[in-house]
């Protein structure tokens, strides 16, 4: 979809969520649900910003680490690729503390959310980096640049723009798993919903608020990695001709 | 003692017995967004109009999550009269929001079809109908076979959202136990094995599969 169909849905959703906020029936839940939705945005965030130190950490030990290291890289991908990330959200809640380590159920939201969508994000940065024309490197080869100033100064700045798309999936992703830190007692969105269900039994009117103010968030994300995608790739002459 | 082997070895028939419903529930949702998603995605190429239509739907689908969706259809469908039960529910939820991204593969494997395939089926003067069953579908599926695939072993990996609902899947088996027994540590890290093992097991099948279409699709 373009940037504009976005733009247009993203009012859409955002006058929907207005215009249902003024009636009667809707208007007792939007407090809860608005402080849900910040805790929510909390989550999102910090997961994303560890997701993005693992998913890099984690690609460049596979890629250029010493063996333990690549070895110890590639089980935490394959771990955390192969289980649910409910599962080890609930790993990290219950089973953690009988070795001892209690964690915050707010850290253990993050701390599962990044870990997994980390990994994954360790394959779009290992694909990324592979992405980069042999030329460059071997270019970076000729002119004497130590493997570092390769990385820092010829590769990775190419292998970014390549990285915005995916990584922007991943965030989605990562936003829409943040509902199940619900069901670690944590009163985020999807937790405001339930127990605000539970208590009225006004479904619709609760659910659409939610699904409506889950589809904003997921479409400012969208939206702005398009604009990033853009400009980071303003001078590269790659993809379609503008 | 942290691992207790023998409360493991005890757990193990009733986790067993749970899998085969989380193994239910992923079969019975993926048929669901496997045939749901053609559905879309060949109606959308039939029916011009419906492009945008589908396109919206889509992305109201793909960007809200699975959970609610799972609750909202739980909770929603009594509302009109229609008691569902939270196997049915759950399982319907799960098939509808992959059924979205099955949709998007189904398109590309058709997007991929050689324009002069379509030219030929209208010089012959073909229905829409045998275009899409003969002539389209036999070429567009087997190059997206991996992709399906990989949704399948996602689809499987969101199963333990249904014990949010209460459904007595793997999950919500390993929550009773450790409720039940105050040891979560066993049947937490059985189920977190047991879906590793099914995941690196499928990703390894998908991997020979895609080997496979290749030597076959090669021309």
């Amino acid at each position: 979809m373009g940037i504009r169909t976005l733009v247009a849905m993203l009012a859409v959703a955002l006058v929907v969520i207005g215009a249902l906020a003024t009636q009667e029936s809707y208007k007792v839940f939007m407090p809860g649900l608005l402080q849900g939705a910040v805790l929510t945005i909390e989550i999102a965030i910090l997961g994303s910003l560890l997701a993005i130190v693992m998913g890099v950490l984690a690609a460049l030990a596979r890629m250029y680490g010493p063996a333990p290291l690549r070895w110890l890289a590639t089980v935490y991908v394959e771990i955390f690729r192969g289980t649910s990330a409910l599962v080890q959200l609930f790993w990290l809640f219950f089973v953690l503390p009988q070795f001892g380590v209690t964690l915050d159920a707010f850290l253990v939201a993050v701390l599962a959310l990044g870990l997994n969508v980390g990994a994954y994000g360790s394959e779009v940065v290992r694909g990324a980096i592979q992405s980069v024309a042999r030329g460059q490197w071997e270019a970076s080869t000729a002119l004497n640049m130590s493997r570092p100033q390769m990385l820092r100064r010829i590769i990775l700045p190419q292998a970014f723009v390549a990285m915005i798309p995916p990584w922007g999936n991943l965030f989605i992703e990562l936003l829409k798993s943040t509902a199940l830190v619900s069901l670690i007692t944590l009163s985020d969105l999807a937790f405001k919903a339930q127990q605000m269900n539970q208590n009225t039994f006004k479904t619709i009117p609760i659910f659409t608020l939610v699904l409506l103010m889950y589809l904003a968030m997921s479409l400012v994300v969208t939206i702005g990695m398009r604009l990033l995608e853009r400009r980071a790739s303003l001078g590269l002459a790659r993809g379609k001709a503008a | 003692m942290i691992w207790d082997w023998a409360f493991a070895f005890e757990i193990l028939p009733v986790l067993a017995s749970a899998a085969i419903v989380s193994i239910e529930a992923t079969l019975i949702g993926f048929a669901l967004a496997a045939s749901l998603g053609l559905v879309l995605a060949v109606v959308r190429i039939a029916v011009p109009w419906t492009g945008w239509t589908i396109s919206v739907l889509v992305e109201l689908i793909r960007s809200t999550p699975l959970l609610i969706q799972i609750f909202f259809l739980y909770f929603v469908f009594p509302k009109f009269g229609v008691v569902l039960d939270a196997f049915t529910a759950g399982v319907l939820a799960i098939g509808i929001h992959y059924a979205a991204y099955c949709s998007e593969v189904y398109r590309a494997g058709f997007d991929n079809i050689h324009r002069g395939q379509w030219e030929a089926s209208v010089a012959l003067n073909l229905s829409a109908w045998t275009t899409f069953r003969d002539i389209i579908i036999p070429q567009a599926i087997p190059p997206i076979v991996p992709a399906l695939g990989n949704y399948l072993v996602a689809l499987f990996k969101e199963t333990p959202l249904l014990s949010a609902i209460a459904v007595l899947e793997l999950m919500q088996t390993a929550k009773i136990i450790g409720s039940e027994t105050f040891r979560y540590t066993e049947p937490m890290t059985l189920v977190g094995l047991f879906f590793l093992a099914m995941s690196l097991v499928s990703a390894a099948l998908i991997r020979s599969l895609e080997g496979l279409l290749n030597r076959r699709t090669m021309r």
